[in-house]
Formats: C-alpha cells, structure tokens, sequence
C-alpha cells in the first residue's frame, strides 16, 4: 500500500488530493468566515454576505473588534476560570474513574457486576434532560466554608468553582473506556506485585497507571472536547453561576447580543475562545489519534 | 501497608475537598440584612448602562453608612433562566432588574416583596413603568421603550405614501395598499422589516400589539382564566391571517437579523422596531421618521413595560426602599435615557435629556408611549403566554395553518392555568 | 448495545488470581475494590442517578418551577397529555427518529470515509487530519451561531450553489421552510461531529496489522476486495463504538435546534430534549417536563435493548 502510494502517477494523485481539498474547503469554511468576519465592521459583514467576499480580507479591516471585545467581557478572567475548571475536572476526572474502572475490571468484590451494569446504564441518561432537578440539588447540598479559621458549616453550592467542578469529576464514559482498556492488560500483574509485596494502591500506582498513558491521555482529550463543565460549558454555569468572576468564557458569548447585537465582536470573540483548542489539537494530534488507537475501542 | 494507603488517600481527597473551598471565591452573600445589598441587573456587555447603575450605587454608598449596595450584571438573553434557576434555589439577591410583564409571575411566587416608595416619587412614573400585580406595586422602571415604525421621509413621498401621524394613523387599508408600492420599483427587497429572528421576548412584546389593535388579546382579561375565544377568536384569526399575509406575499422577510439591520443596510423600506434602534438610524439616515402604528380597528398599540427594578422577598426592605428612592431620581432616570436612548419614565427627566425634551427628535416617542402601550397580561401564566405566543406566531410566519395555531396556542395556555388552578384568579 | 457491552464485560472476567492469594487475601481485596470504586460511584448516584430520581418523583406532579403552593400528584395526567394532547411533542419524537436515521449512517460513513482518506502515508495528511477535526473542537454553540448566519436567504451556503451552478441556483432560507430545515441541521450537525468519528475509525484502522495486508496482497487482492474483505470485518469493534456513540448523541439533539431555529418552523426541528428543556425550564412546567424526560428515558433505553439483540444475533 505504501508502496503504491508513493509511486503512484502524477495523475492519481490529483485523484488523491482533489477529493480530499474540496472536503478541507467545506470544513474549513465556516471558520474562515469567522476569522475574517472578526476584522470587518457589521455593515460591512453584512455587504459582504452573499459574494465570496464574506471569506477575503477586503474592505476596511482593523482590530477594533477585538480591542472592544475586552471592553465588554473581562476576557482574561472568564479565560482563567474556564482554564483552571476544566483542568480541575480532568485531573480529578482521571483519578475518579481510572480507579473506579480499575475496580471494576481487576478487582473482584460483591456487587461489582451489578455496579458495572449500573455504569453503563448511566450512559443514556442525557444531562440536558435533568439539569433543573441537578440545580435544586447542588443548591441545597452541605459544605463546610471557613470564617477565617473557624469552620462553617454552610448550604448551597451556587455560585462557586465547586459547583462547576465536583458534578463533573465523575463521567460513566470515561469509568467505560479505563475498565475496557484495563481488561486488555496481561493477566498476572497483579499476583508479581503481591509477591513483592505491594498493596493494592500501590500496584495501581506503580504498576497499572504506567502501563496505561494512552487511555489516559484519551480520556483527558474527550473530556476536554466533550464534556458539558470544560472547554464548551456553557449552559450549567449560566444556571449555577451568578457572580461575573466566576464565569466561563463560552457564557461570555452572551454579552454579545445585548439590545444591538454587535456580530464583528461576536466573531472576534469566538475566534478568541476557538483558536486555543486548535492549537492545542495541532500540537497533540498525533499523539491524539495513537492514543485512542492503543486505548483501542474495542468491546 | 494497604490500609495506610486508603487511609492517606481519604486524606487526600479531604485535602482537596477542603482546597476547593478557598477556590470559591466571594460567594454573594444573598438576601441577609447584614447591610450588604446585592443587586443583580440584565446589563453584562452594556458598559454605558452599567456605569449609570454604578453612579447610582456610588452615591447610595456615599450618602449612608447603614447600607453597602454592589452590582452584579448578567447577560439579557439567558437572564430570565439565570434568575429562575436562582429562584429555584432560593439564592435571589435584594434587588432584581425583572422585565416588565414577568413581574406578577415573581409576586405570585412569593419571591417580590411590595415596594415601600412614597408615591411622591413613583406618582411622576409613566403608569407603564410600574410593575403591579393584583392592585400592589412590586417593581418600577427607569425607563420605557416603544415600538413605532422607522422610515425614511424621502422613500415615503417617492412612493407616494402619506406620512402618518399621532392624529390621523394610517388605517389597515392604507398600510396595506402602502406596502406593495414601497418595493414596486426595485430599490427594497422587502417593504417593511419586523426583526423575526429576534426570537424570545420580542415576539409577543411586538407582535401581540397587533393582534389587540386588531380586537383580538392573549387572554381574556376579565377573567384572566382563558385564552379560549380570545386568542383564536374571530380577531385574531384576522390578524393572524393578515399577518401571515406580508410574509406569503414576500413584504416582509421571514428571516430578518434583529436591529432593525435589514432596514439599516437598505434592504428593508421600512421597519417595526424599538426605539433602542433609533440612535443608531438617525446616525445613517438623515430624514429618519418614526410612525405610528396603523390602526387596525381598536385603536393603534404597541407593548409597555420594560424592565423594572424590584425588591426580593428577604431583602432588608429598609434598605432596599432606601436604595430605590436614591434611583428613581430625575437625574439617573434622564442618565439612562441618554446612555440608552430609551424613553425617561419621568416628564421632568424628560426634559433634562437631548432627543425627549419637548422639542427634542424622539420626543412623539413619549407621545405613543402614553397613548398606545398595552401591557402585556398581568398574570403569572404570562411565562407560558409568551412562549407559547412565540412558539405559533414564528408558525404563522412560516406558512402554518393560522386557525391550527391559534387554537393550539390558546389550548396549551388554557391547559396551563388549570394545572396551576386558576394562578390565584 | 451500550447494556451489550456490560454482558461481555460480566463475561470477560477479571484474571482468575492462584487459589493460594484468594484464600489469604480475599476480604482484603473485597474492601480495597470497594474503596476504589467508591469515589466514582457515590459521586455517580449523587450527581447523575439523584436528579435523575427527582425527575422520576416531579414527572407524577404538577410541579412548576417557581410556585407559592406545594406540589401535588397528579397520577398519569402528564403522561395522558403527551401522549393523547401535546401534538408538538408526538412532532418532536417523530423528528428526533428522523434526525437519528439520517445522521447516524451519514456521520459514521462519511466518518469512515475520511478516516481512509487521511489514513493514506500521503503528505500533509496532518493537516487534514486538523481540518476535518477542527469543527469538533469549535463549541456547539459557535457552531450554531456561524451557520445561522450560513443559510440564510443572502447567506453563503446559497452563494456557493449559485456559483458552482453558474447562476441556475435561486437561493432559499434554509432554516426558514419547514421542508429544509430539518435537513441543514443534518447537514451542520455531520459537519460538527464527523470528525470526532474519523479519529475514532483511524483509531481502528490503525490497529489493524500491516500483515494482515501484506497477506492480502500475496493473494492478489484488489484494493475493493481488501477492504471488503480485510478492512471492514477488523474494524468491526470500531463499529459497535462508533454506532453506540453516534446514536445517544443523535438521539439528544438540542444545542443547534436551540440556537439555530427554536423548534421551528413549524415544528419541523423540535426535538424530544428541546421539548423537555422547553416546557421544563422556559414554560416553568416543571413536572411535565420531568415526564417528557421520563419518556425520552425509555425510548433510548428500549433502543439500547434492541440494539443489544442485534448485536447478539451477529455474533
């Protein structure tokens, strides 16, 4: 295959990279658009919009879009809270359901079939569908605040990192993927530990996880990309979150579209919160696709 | 050894338990009487409007020792679901900017308290501008917006259209014998824009105007029981059908960006709009005219109430009612008419501004405002009114059945009163 | 088929441990899985399975969101009145069927289709590979705001036709006829997620060993008959993912419907989530919502099941 490949004429390659631009043209589109939207005023926007116009950089071009972007959201502040929440909840995240899946694959307790099953079945449950029973919950959840270095017990989690953090930290997708990507490791680890005389934890810690860095890092990918609390949260903290310095950057969206939607500043806007994902992917793509193809899908 | 391991791991977990406590940075203390006032408004990403609301709050500050007011602005569109998932909870903070139609829904919940005001100070209020519900006053507004229609003097009389007036409006023969001839040469694409991707509120608060001026309502209001007969009736389906009509006949864009923009960029002769546009249009045009509604049998309408400052059910009333009194003077009632170009719910504001004074451009403004707003039904089953009113005019827009709808509409809000026993009616 | 996988999982045991190590260290071990499960699940029953039975308790009430009075049960009324009232909601299900049909064979295909095409040792094949992913990782919310603007009457998406028909293409608002928009939220939606299904088939064929090519071309296979023959039946595992993954996202459609159209028009893109968070939340009718969530549950849970025999069956 290789082979051919690479020897293939000059014409079977305009066959290979034909199909291939075009589609790199249709997914790419929308983003152009948006990039170079961000540099034009709404009007011109607007007169640009049924010609090809709306994708070159043509007409009065500037940053003002941009500079009054930080005018109207404290961008680096709602940028600060979506990096450290979404951090949290990965690290957290991996912790959480690494050990959970780890349990249920290798370790033999009662109940562990029944709790499996449980799992996966919590896999169809859509969050969208319970949120509002979800923000009564947290709401009225206890938590223990301090009055300097008294503690408090206190009510309520609105209104916090905490409740944009703790819900997350536990995903039936991720526990899936660790327990099927844990099964697949060779039989016996775990009895050469015990001969050494290494407790349970530690095998996990010593053993295990060194073993397992691809889905690890698959399940930090997805859970950046997917998950409703990281990179994407949006509608959760626009229900739980009342004060400006604890939001995320994607409710920052909405200050956007106040009595007159400013759309030059709406697409300066997600350019900004776009364009760090995308390096990201660039950087770690490779690793990306070789990760998921070690942690391997399989069933 | 294992067991020491779980028991450091429990440890650990408590640690990071306990950490994420000091990350929870300034949790709003929430309708305490700690002296601390927490006010929530709609006006994240419209500094002007924020920075008139902290004037306000810098000088209360000043003016006492008793009392410390912040702000917490939040943005419009997701504001309403911001604030009920708080209301669920019961996180409200002391004062609340509420929309207008929205504020019998909050005093029937219990979550409003009755405001203490002298009626000195809210007497002077444009009565569209107090928020009421059940005959006790709940929230007032600094300012009031009104819809009327822009358009340009020079298109009107090339086209021969007569221009109308708060005195003679055009009646629906004329609107509609107008509209055809404003697209006959070419110039617009469409003759009148009515800014129907603005989804949400915007619908019912402009378009149920409409269906009133036509006879129809959004519920009888005698009763305040029933959508039944009102909503589908004989009127309505007029309206509807007439409605639906500018959209079939390509008058009006079904799709049209909020704004006024279709209007702005030229592709629309006219458009029914809010007065929050008109700064922006007199700047681009200068022979800018803001009409009347036409009068379609009842008189011509347009919506009242806008949004409103209120108190919460646990505020401190001493303090909220003192916070109140310092907002509702003329000065910061003119300060958010200039910042907004909205309407100053005070005649004396009125006149400290530039476009409201008496001989002031959007001074028919105020003149349309008292003759023609029509609050939107003072009912808790408002909240389901309005979506529902949404929901099956974007129907009718779109080609659907307008009796279908209609009757759908009026079944789903007559449903919802049952389940809810009459909302105290 | 998401229950298919749990089966396998009861039958894929853990490493059988030597007798000698269970005797000694069973209680042991009993304790320490339950110690590391427990984090995951306690922080699962609060966080997913309790609002999950809040839901279950308000669907048999008339609660609403913000009220003076208490809830009272109602029995079956909300169920009576989705299934014999509500003709929104019987349209919302109808589409949500729809839009699963269409876009999980469209998403998982084209998916495939790229998958192959970036998995060629081909220059440059990191770049599309970013590309075709970059939708992905842009918010749903971005997404839907961009096409929006996309398909409108003057949008790009009928510039582009009119000029790849030179001029024939008329231009119509997308999102506007009942007819087409359902079938441009499929279109932007395969857009969105396709991506995310290539990583995962390149995944696949990746763990596919060169050797097993290498004897298909000893055998004079054509590059049809490997596919067909070779690639395919591998990636099989790869399938039951991809399919598991496509469906319970397909099923609850809401973000673009939200953003891009409201339900409409005419109903033609309101979606059974968009319905729950429409009556639950914004129409305050907090238990008919509950009951609509109740409903969405056991139509994915009888997919599931369905699925689950399908599968069974292959094997």
């Amino acid at each position: 295959m290789t082979a051919t490949a690479i020897k293939a004429p000059s014409r079977a390659r305009v066959w290979t990279y034909l199909p291939m631009t075009v589609l790199a043209a249709f997914f790419l589109f929308p983003i152009v658009f948006m990039v170079v939207a961000s540099l034009k005023t709404d009007h011109q926007i607007f007169a640009d919009m049924n010609s090809f116009k709306a994708f070159l950089p043509v007409g009065e071009l500037s940053f003002a879009n941009y500079a009054a972007v930080f005018d109207r959201v404290p961008f680096w502040r709602f940028l600060g809270n979506t990096l450290f929440v979404t951090f949290t909840v990965t690290a957290f995240g991996l912790v959480v359901n690494s050990m959970c899946g780890y349990a249920l694959a290798r370790m033999r307790w009662r109940g562990r079939g029944l709790v499996f099953g449980f799992v996966i079945a919590t896999l169809i449950l859509p969050f969208d569908t319970t949120i509002v029973p979800m923000v009564y919950l947290v709401a009225n959840l206890p938590w223990i605040g301090f009055d300097g270095f008294t503690p408090i017990l206190e009510f309520g989690w609105l209104n916090s990192y905490r409740v944009q953090i703790i819900p997350f930290i536990v995903n039936a997708f991720s526990i899936f993927l660790f327990a099927q990507y844990f099964k697949s490791l060779p039989k016996g680890l775990e009895e050469a530990a015990a001969i050494d005389g290494a407790g349970w934890l530690r095998t996990y810690w010593r053993i295990i996880v060194p073993l397992s860095k691809p889905v690890f890092a698959t399940v930090a990918i997805l859970t950046v990309v997917t998950s409703p609390a990281t990179w994407n949260a949006y509608l959760w903290p626009l229900m739980t979150v009342q004060s400006e310095e604890l939001r995320p950057v994607m409710v920052g969206v909405q200050y956007f579209f106040q009595l007159d939607t400013a759309w030059g500043e709406v697409m300066a806007y997600i350019s900004m919160i776009t364009l760090p994902m995308v390096i990201v992917f660039l950087v770690f793509q490779r690793a990306f696709i070789q990760s998921i193809a070690s942690a391997g899908m399989k069933d | 050894m294992q067991r020491r391991n779980l028991f450091k791991l429990a440890a650990a977990t408590g640690g990071a338990a306990l950490t994420g406590q000091a990350l929870a940075a300034c949790t709003a203390s929430s309708g305490s009487s700690d002296g601390e006032l927490v006010l929530w408004a709609h006006n994240a990403g419209s500094p002007l409007e924020i920075a008139v609301t902290e004037d306000i709050v810098k000088a209360f500050n000043g003016s006492q020792d008793a009392y410390k007011a912040a702000l917490e602005p939040f943005p419009q569109d997701v504001y309403n679901d911001t604030v009920n998932a708080a209301a669920l909870s019961g996180d409200l903070p002391d004062l609340l900017t509420v929309d207008g139609p929205n504020i019998p829904n909050w005093a029937w919940a219990g979550h409003l308290q009755p405001l203490g005001v002298p009626t000195e100070i809210t007497g002077k209020f444009l009565p569209s501008t107090l928020g009421k519900f059940q005959g006790e006053l709940y929230a007032v507004g600094h300012w009031e917006a009104a819809c009327s229609i822009f358009a340009r003097q020079s298109v009107l009389e090339a086209a021969g259209v007569r221009i109308p007036t708060i005195e003679q409006p055009w009646s629906r023969e004329e609107f509609d014998d107008a509209l055809p001839r404003l697209v006959a040469d070419g110039t617009y694409q469409w003759a009148i824009d009515f800014s129907t991707a603005d989804t949400g509120e915007w619908y019912s608060y402009a378009f149920s105007p409409f269906l009133q001026s036509f006879g129809g309502d959004l519920i009888d209001r005698d009763s305040y029981l029933k959508a039944d007969g009102v909503l589908n009736g004989a009127e309505a389906l007029a309206w509807g059908r007439w409605f639906q009509g500018l959209f079939t006949s390509r008058l009006a864009n079904v799709e049209s960006p909020g704004g006024a923009e279709d209007f702005m960029q030229g592709k629309a002769a006219m458009s029914f709009a809010g007065n929050w546009s008109a700064l922006p249009a007199m700047d681009l045009y200068d022979d800018m005219l803001f009409l009347p509604p036409p009068d379609f049998g009842d008189g011509p309408k347009i919506g009242g109430g806008s949004w409103q400052w209120a108190v919460t059910a646990t505020a401190d009333s001493a303090g909220a009612n003192s916070w109140m009194e310092t907002a509702l003077s003329d000065e910061y009632v003119a300060e958010y008419a200039n910042q907004t170009g909205l309407i100053p719910a005070t005649d004396a504001a009125a006149e400290l501004t530039e476009h409201y004074a008496s001989d002031g451009m959007l001074r028919m403004m105020v003149d349309y405002s008292k003759a023609y707003a029509t609050l939107r039904p003072e009912t808790p089953a408002y909240t389901v009114i309005a979506s529902v009113f949404g929901q099956y005019t974007a129907d009718i827009i779109h080609g659907g059945d307008v009796q279908e709808a209609l009757d759908a509409a009026a079944a789903e809000i007559d449903a919802d009163i049952e389940a809810n026993s009459g909302y105290g009616f | 088929m998401a229950v298919a996988s749990a089966e396998r999982a009861e039958v894929a045991a853990p490493p059988e441990p030597p007798k000698r190590r269970r005797r000694s260290h069973s209680r042991a071990e009993q304790r320490a899985g339950a110690a590391f499960a427990i984090p995951g699940i306690a922080l699962l029953l609060l966080f997913v399975i309790g609002p999950a039975l809040v839901s279950l308790v308000l669907a048999f009430t008339n609660a609403r969101l913000i009220s003076p009075t208490p809830p009272e049960f109602v029995g079956l009324e909300n169920f009576r009145r989705a299934f014999a009232d509500d003709a929104t909601f019987h349209r919302s299900v109808l589409n949500t069927f729809v839009f699963a049909a269409i876009v999980v064979p469209l998403q998982g295909g084209f998916g495939l289709v790229l998958a192959l095409l970036v998995n060629q040792r081909i220059a440059g094949r990191n770049f599309f590979r970013t590309v075709y992913f970059l939708p992905v990782i842009t918010s749903m919310v971005v997404v839907s705001l961009l096409w929006r603007f996309l398909y409108q009457e003057d949008g790009l998406v009928n510039s582009a036709l009119s000029m790849v028909t030179g001029g024939a293409w008329a231009g119509q608002a997308w999102l506007a006829n009942p007819s087409t928009a359902m079938g441009a939220i499929v279109v932007m939606s395969v857009w969105q997620g396709v991506g995310f299904h290539m990583i995962i088939w390149l995944a696949g064929l990746q763990t596919i060993p060169e050797e097993v090519y290498e004897a298909g071309a000893l055998d004079g296979c054509t590059p049809w008959q490997r596919f067909w023959h070779l690639t395919l039946p591998l990636l099989k595992p790869t399938f039951v993912f991809v399919l598991i993954t496509i469906t319970i996202a397909a099923m609850s459609l809401f973000v673009q419907v939200n953003i891009m159209t409201n339900g409409g028009p005419v109903g033609s893109t309101s979606t059974i989530v968009f319905q729950i968070v429409q009556k639950g939340f914004q129409q305050q009718q907090m238990g008919y919502g509950a009951a609509l969530s109740l409903i969405f549950f056991c139509i994915v849970l009888t997919l599931a099941l369905v699925q689950r025999r399908l599968t069974r069956d292959r094997d």
